[in-house]
């Protein structure tokens, strides 16, 4: 199904975004509009430029064209002093986790909170209680390679919940996990979506699309192919 | 600022072994430079001591009226940078001739008259004691009309003058070289956690850290670092001192020279340069790596 009947307010819009490594286009002429509490699947082969595109919207690169919108701010404007303030707006989920490996769980969670300047009492408080949310309360002290792959995971995911953000940003975020853990991770993953956060979530396993049911956007050689619902 | 300092001893604690070497080599430069320091004190103190000794002699005119030599003790004592004018009459030299010759004063005692002048010794104050100023102040009492001759070892003077700049433009550069070469160390020790480091500065980044929250406990490390370096380098020198200084006051010298260390405030301004340079080195560092 098409998605054209669609107003309500959008927390991205992009309008004809390109992002180009020397002659070759990793994203081309991409426009599309993100609303508020969706559920976007960003879906294609490798190289279609899934994560070019999640990249793109934290500044992880910059764009070669166009302009995008995160929650009204024009990004292409933003200086680089600006660019941590864009980026507490999003939680970002990687397939290699990122986890610091000399920092204990605790630590890599509270970093988030410690980067944006909040209280030590509340950073306590709410780390503990996302790490609750996760099930990780009892491996606080741990240290991130002693932890399993699905353990990491929660914990990247727990990171990228603590600040709330408004954006959650998943890049594979099962794509190196079983199938038991990759259920838990989106679990919690429409956990969070169910209390308003948008979700947008690059991944090429189309089970998981299936599964799931929502809006997914088709990249074929970094041109957009398809805007639809599973 | 306190969870600052936490992180930046926690990082201090993880990554001992590159702050060993940085703090070790801090300490060594310190210590070079500082003894080079140490050595130019003690020796412009000799330096100061000797010059304390300078005396100017005028010698008059042979036909110098008792008045012409009231005259020109007034005229030398209103000259800027004359403390004293002391009058030595040629029988009083020759009284002191005689005593400095000691056993071969019976040669003097076959002169028919006293071959020396009347003379002024002349001590100046310690503004005027270089060899600039001597060179001037011996111009103007030569032109005093009594006045025949001023002998103040011009050339010895010069000598020693020009010894004290050169101690003093050697331990410019020395000392500039030195401060260059630890800031060069530490910016490259600072450059080596930083590498070792860069996932994790990454990783800060991408969730939402500042540059600031990023850069303040590798400051905070490189001031630490420096501090301690430098402590210990000055301890260290301090036991050098002491153990040779024990064994040079026991010497016959000691009578006439002491040797001193640095005093508690030139101690503390040492500390606060070694503060700057682990700040300078992690800035340059810092600059270079942030950039990427």
């Amino acid at each position: 199904m098409e998605m054209t009947d669609i107003t309500n307010d959008a927390i991205i819009r992009m309008f004809h975004v390109h992002r180009r490594y020397g002659a070759k286009f990793a994203l081309h002429d991409v426009t599309l509009d993100i609303y508020k509490n969706d559920y976007l699947f960003v879906t294609g082969p490798s190289g279609a430029g899934k994560t070019t595109l999640l990249k793109l919207l934290y500044l992880g690169q910059s764009l070669s064209e166009g302009q995008i919108l995160v929650d009204g701010i024009n990004i292409a404007r933003i200086k680089r002093s600006g660019i941590p303030l864009l980026r507490r707006k999003f939680g970002i989920i990687f397939q290699d986790y990122k986890l610091i490996p000399t920092k204990t769980v605790y630590e890599n969670v509270a970093l988030v909170l410690e980067a944006a300047g909040r209280k030590p009492r509340f950073i306590e408080k709410k780390v503990r209680s996302v790490l609750r949310t996760v099930s990780m309360e009892d491996r606080i002290k741990a240290l991130p390679l002693s932890l399993s792959g699905g353990e990491q995971q929660r914990v990247a995911v727990a990171r990228a919940v603590v600040g709330d953000p408004k954006i959650i940003l998943a890049d594979e975020p099962t794509g190196s996990l079983d199938n038991e853990s990759a259920g838990v991770i989106m679990a919690f993953l429409d956990d969070f979506h169910s209390r308003g956060a948008t979700i947008i979530l690059a991944t090429h396993d189309k089970e998981l699309i299936k599964k799931k049911g929502a809006r997914v956007m088709h990249l074929r050689d970094g041109r957009l192919w398809s805007d639809t619902l599973s | 600022m306190k969870r600052f300092y936490q992180r930046a001893v926690k990082d201090i604690l993880e990554n001992r072994f590159l702050t060993a070497i940085t703090v070790v080599t801090i300490a060594l430069s310190i210590m070079i430079a500082a003894a080079f320091a140490l050595f130019f004190i003690n020796a412009g103190d000799i330096l100061n001591i000797w010059q304390k000794g300078i005396r100017m002699m005028v010698y008059l005119k042979p036909d110098t009226s008792d008045a012409g030599r009231l005259d020109t003790k007034y005229r030398l004592q209103s000259i800027a940078g004359v403390q004293e004018a002391r009058f030595i009459s040629k029988d009083e030299a020759m009284k002191r001739l005689k005593q400095q010759m000691e056993h071969h004063s019976a040669l003097l005692d076959n002169l028919r008259e006293n071959p020396l002048p009347d003379a002024f010794e002349v001590i100046l104050q310690p503004s005027a004691r270089n060899s600039t100023e001597l060179s001037f102040l011996a111009e103007r009492i030569g032109a005093l009309s009594a006045v025949d001759e001023v002998e103040y070892g011009q050339q010895w003077i010069q000598r020693f003058s020009n010894i004290i700049n050169l101690f003093r433009l050697a331990g410019y550069g020395i000392g500039s070289l030195f401060f260059m070469a630890t800031v060069f160390i530490v910016a490259n020790t600072i450059r080596l956690v930083l590498y070792s480091r860069r996932d994790e500065i990454e990783i800060m980044r991408l969730v939402g850290a500042t540059d600031r929250f990023i850069k303040i406990p590798f400051y905070l490390q490189g001031m630490i670092q420096g501090g301690t370096g430098t402590l210990i380098g000055l301890l260290v020198l301090f036991g050098g001192y002491y153990s040779l200084s024990t064994h040079f006051n026991q010497s016959a010298t000691s009578q006439l020279i002491t040797l001193r260390f640095f005093s508690l405030s030139i101690c503390a301004d040492i500390i606060v340069g070694g503060i700057v340079v682990g700040w300078l080195g992690c800035w340059v560092s810092l600059k270079q790596f942030m950039k990427v």
